[in-house]
């Protein structure tokens, strides 16, 4: 038979695994996974308990040791025939705390420890580095067997080398099977389903080599009895220890072995697959080990003295010329060793990326960092790099452990590794006493224990551990002999090893967890995990006993909203066929309704809805808890929401404000639009009636002469209004020009008060010239328009007998601020606020000769120098106070003049 | 003496021009320039009719036609405003109150004479 061939067949059949799973991960995507994550196939994936060790060791193991092989079997047997309530529990805590690995399970049960996380995962990859290479050996074995039926004897290189291609084949092949997508809920159907087919693949290669070995070369069942009882196998005498011992070991590692707890909680779709599990697994590891020694014993009968009896699966086949059915038996073992190293790597690099990898990650980021596409990106990473470590280091393990150990052996240390999990395991979800302190102490007692009395001395003499130390102790010290601890001596050492290992670590696990004190989040999450039945109903499916459609409809829209609950009503009542009515209220319509309100309030609430409304159940503490919890996140939200809406009450109240202001501004336009019209028409009026006047009838010449006066005067109060009414405009529209000067208060007020008209009046001016040496830098000439507007006002309204007006200019609040202050009867309280608005004349229409524009033209005039024009309450007399410009720096002003 | 015509009115120079132009067609003018008092002059000296201005110091021509149309001694005396604010809301306020003519400045003599002949007949 062509080694080529092999290869190609080989190759080939991985193309085909790959193909299966990339169709069932399809077919999961597009219409849900169906009978794919059904009971059989579940049954079928926890078969990657049955690895090629199983396949190949257990003949060797039969032709070695009689039948103690069975107990490997007997182990899971038992667990899933009596145990499997823990199972049932584990997949309930699995599920309700989304659980991804063993890892996780003991770190969150204990207070969501990182250490203990990764104290379980450098356990658990240490653990199952033998198993690894086991693996690795039994493939690397069984192609040299080929290799040698072809005429090519393989040494040591040639199988190193094989065995590192063979390595670089499984880690290819995982890295492309079990990262190419990352799933929330680590569950990967296209794995699970490629296991399954395995699964199938190796059962029937095996017992078609069993009914061969019988019926081909034995010649039926009665003469294979016979040849067994002529055989060795039937003269070993069961030893009670060791027996009990592996039992026990095959139990505990089925549930605590990674790759185990993956198939069996992390991708367990449904509790319910358990129920079939629980007998047809038992039924499928009969089928597994009924040829076992059978063939055994034809092998041992068959085969030349020395031929490894791990390989008699191959090689009686092969002997007898069947080469196909020693390619069959091949891809049995092939399918044994690679569905093992894949799930095993897959869930080991699930354990580091999540407890190793993403926490230092975490770490090494600034605090608050946003996380979100890198994560996935370092995550996937760090899986992948993770699976060709694990396998790096289980070909490191095959190259130095030596290559004569059986691999029995080695798989009996690697579980014995993996059960040092079971106290923290069993602990954490049955016992509310144990703490995260008992699991460190019991974990590390455990696997330290494990790696002295078991894994080190594994490697053989002088590898790991000297034969000096091997046979005196470390330092002389016998008492601490890997295989007579405590002076424990001649006894198994498998059985030595796991006694004290299980002892000490059981022992320091509840000294730990009575001497230590749980924090408040080990308390809560231990309550969660051994209460898991009583406390949540979330992996119970709804009975829809007692709620009625109406009340669900109601709630739903109270959720969804009216639009969104009808039509997911309508939606459902199509499907049910009752269009046009309120759907059925079927366990499954109520699962998507919790799933739908889910999504707008939260799981935990969605579920105590569902929950009160269905089966009008009391809501659990845990229910509560999580109400609370998503209580504060909702309050969170609202808090930014009430933010939001205070802003959005600011802008309704600033938008309010604008309208009020637009509103009065459009009342005070007209009124503004009046008071011009008032303006100009009285002195028009006056022109066209005089000018009539003139022109139609005899006048004197006295009255001619004073009427052409009347008339130049108006002429020339309009003039005056419509100057004004431009300058105001143009101040308000801020299209000014300013013209900086620089300039001496003093000089500015002589201007005004000779502009003002004062010399014609009566007006007494008082002045403090020496407070007057204020240099200025501004557009001097408006300036002086608001001292002779100011000046003037006195003029015309301070109507007492000696009119006097007091200017003073002096420094106020850090300003250099001029006061005008008169000795009249000043401007009532109710008229201060308005005496700078247009058209702002009190009660005196007419007399002082303006339209009213004057202070309203000095407030904008002001403004556009960076100064201010106030009325000074409190003073006997009118008071105005002028507040001067700030004193302007010269590139200021020259940005000042560029931005107009 | 011939008939009285009161104008109530505060801008000099309008005063001055209509009191011209209607002595001189023999009307007898009197004059007020005060809104507040207003209607004590109407009552102490009844005229003939009244020209009246809006906007008033004191008190606004309104409120005085009000006053004088709900007086029964002075209710069927003919009222004349003249207003400077041209608008339209101030002509149907007037003419609500009873005025019996309305104005707007500035205006043309001839109308002014035109009306308070309409209103009052010949000055005799």
């Amino acid at each position: 038979m062509s080694f080529n061939l092999l290869i190609v067949v080989s190759l080939a059949y991985v193309a085909f695994l790959f193909l299966v799973a990339f169709w069932a991960e399809r077919r999961a995507r597009r219409s849900g996974a169906g009978w794919l994550r059904g009971p059989f196939v579940y049954t079928l994936s926890l078969s990657i308990y049955c690895t090629a060790w199983t396949f190949y060791g257990a003949v060797g193991y039969a032709a070695r040791s009689g039948l103690e092989f069975v107990t490997i079997y007997l182990g899971p047997t038992l667990v899933m025939i009596g145990w499997w309530w823990v199972l049932r529990r584990l997949v309930r805590i699995g599920r309700t705390q989304r659980i991804t690995s063993v890892a996780d399970l003991i770190s969150s049960r204990f207070g969501k420890s990182t250490s203990l996380g990764v104290i379980v995962t450098l356990l658990a990859i240490v653990a199952a580095t033998p198993y690894i290479a086991l693996q690795l050996k039994s493939v690397t074995q069984s192609f040299s067997v080929f290799a040698a039926s072809g005429g090519s004897i393989w040494g040591q290189d040639d199988l190193n080398t094989a065995a590192i291609w063979v390595a670089i084949g499984l880690a290819i092949f995982t890295v492309l099977f079990g990262t190419r997508n990352l799933d929330s809920n680590e569950r990967h159907s296209g794995i699970v389903i490629a296991i399954a087919v395995e699964a199938i693949v190796k059962l029937v290669a095996l017992v078609a080599v069993g009914v061969f070995v019988v019926w081909g070369i034995a010649g039926g069942p009665a003469a294979v009895l016979a040849q067994i009882d002529q055989s060795p196998i039937s003269s070993f005498q069961p030893a009670g220890g060791r027996w009990a011992a592996i039992i026990f070991l095959s139990a505990a590692a089925f549930i605590c072995l990674p790759r185990m707890f993956q198939v069996l909680v992390v991708e367990n779709a449904d509790e319910r697959n358990l129920r079939t599990a629980s007998w047809a697994f038992p039924l499928y590891l009969m089928a597994m080990s009924l040829f076992v020694v059978p063939i055994a014993a034809v092998g041992l009968r068959l085969m030349p003295e020395g031929a490894n009896p791990d390989l008699f699966v191959l090689t009686l086949p092969l002997a007898q010329g069947e080469s196909g059915l020693a390619m069959l038996a091949f891809l049995g073992g092939f399918s044994s060793a690679t569905s093992m190293v894949i799930v095993s790597t897959i869930a080991l690099a699930t354990m580091v990326s999540n407890h190793i990898v993403v926490p230092i990650w975490l770490n090494a980021r600034t605090p608050g960092a946003t996380m979100s596409g890198d994560v996935r990106y370092v995550i996937v990473l760090s899986r992948r790099l993770s699976i060709a470590a694990i396998l790096a280091l289980g070909y490191l393990y095959f190259r130095f452990s030596g290559t004569g150990a059986a691999l029995a052996a080695i798989g009996l240390i690697s579980f014995s590794g993996a059960v040092q999990i079971l106290p923290a395991l069993l602990g954490g979800i049955f016992w509310r006493g144990a703490t995260r302190v008992g699991a460190a102490l019991g974990l590390i007692t455990g696997f330290a224990v494990w790696m002295w009395t078991m894994f080190l001395p594994s490697f053989g003499a002088d590898v790991a551990l000297s034969q000096a130390v091997l046979d005196q102790g470390p330092f002389g010290l016998s008492w601490l002999r890997p295989h007579a601890l405590f002076g424990l001596d001649g006894m198994d050492q498998l059985v030595h090893g796991l006694m004290w290992s299980m002892l000490l670590n059981t022992a320091m696990f509840f000294a730990g967890s009575i001497m230590s004190f749980p924090r408040p989040l080990e308390r809560f999450q231990g309550a969660q995990f051994v209460n898991v039945f009583e406390m949540s109903e979330g992996a119970k499916a709804w009975s829809g006993r007692g709620a009625s459609a109406e009340d669900m409809l109601i709630m739903a829209q109270r959720i969804l909203g009216g639009t969104e609950a009808q039509t997911l009503f309508q939606q459902e009542a199509a499907g049910q066929g009752k269009s046009g009515y309120l759907p059925d209220v079927s366990p499954d319509f109520i699962l998507r309704l919790e799933r739908e309100l889910a999504g707008s309030v939260g799981a935990a609430t969605a579920h105590a809805m569902i929950g009160q409304l269905t089966e009008g159940a009391a809501v659990s503490v845990e229910d509560l808890i999580a109400v609370a919890d998503e209580a504060a996140q909702i309050l969170e939200y609202s808090n930014q929401l009430e933010a939001k809406s205070a802003e959005q009450e600011r802008t309704a109240r600033a938008l309010r404000d604008a309208n009020e202001k637009l509103t009065a501004l459009s009342i005070q336009k007209d009124a503004f639009l009046s008071q011009i019209s008032h303006e100009l028409r009285t002195p028009m009026t006056s022109i066209r009636s005089f000018s009539e006047i003139l022109r139609d009838a005899n006048v004197s010449d006295d009255d001619h002469t004073r009427y052409a006066g009347i008339i130049h005067a108006e002429a020339l109060r309009l003039t005056r209004l419509l100057d004004d009414l431009l300058d105001l405009s143009v101040l308000e529209n801020g299209q000014v020009t300013l013209h900086l000067q620089s300039g001496q208060l003093t000089d500015l007020l002589d201007r005004a008060i000779g502009a003002a008209g004062v010399h014609n009046a009566n007006l007494g001016i008082a002045r403090d010239r020496a407070s007057e040496e204020i240099p200025l830098m501004t557009d001097l000439d408006r300036l002086v328009q608001v001292f002779v507007n100011v000046i003037a006002n006195a003029r015309k309204y301070c109507t007492v007998a000696q009119p006097a007006l007091r200017i003073h200019a002096h420094e106020y609040g850090g300003r250099q601020v001029v006061d005008f202050i008169d000795n009249g009867h000043g401007i009532d309280r109710e008229n201060q606020s308005m005496i700078f608005e247009k058209f702002a004349r009190i009660e005196d229409e007419g007399k002082a000769g303006g339209a009213g524009l004057g202070l309203a033209i000095c407030r904008e005039i002001m403004a556009r120098l960076g100064g201010e024009i106030s009325y000074l309450p409190g003073k006997s007399g009118a008071a105005f106070r002028v507040t001067l410009p700030e004193p302007v720096s010269k590139p200021d002003a020259q940005v000042l003049l560029a931005s107009q | 003496m011939g008939k009285r015509v009161l104008l109530i009115e505060d801008e000099p120079n309008i005063i001055e021009a209509i009191s011209f132009i209607l002595s001189r067609d023999g009307w007898t003018v009197h004059t007020h320039e005060d809104g507040e008092t207003a209607m004590e002059k109407v009552r102490s000296t009844p005229p003939d009719m009244i020209i009246l201005d809006v906007m008033l110091p004191g008190r606004s021509g309104f409120d005085i036609l009000r006053d004088i149309r709900a007086d029964d001694a002075t209710s069927a005396l003919p009222v004349m405003m003249l207003t400077a604010r041209g608008q339209n809301k101030d002509r149907e306020q007037a003419e609500r109150l009873g005025a019996n003519h309305f104005m707007t400045k500035p205006f043309s003599n001839q109308d002014v004479r035109d009306h308070v002949r309409l209103l009052i007949g010949e000055p005799d």
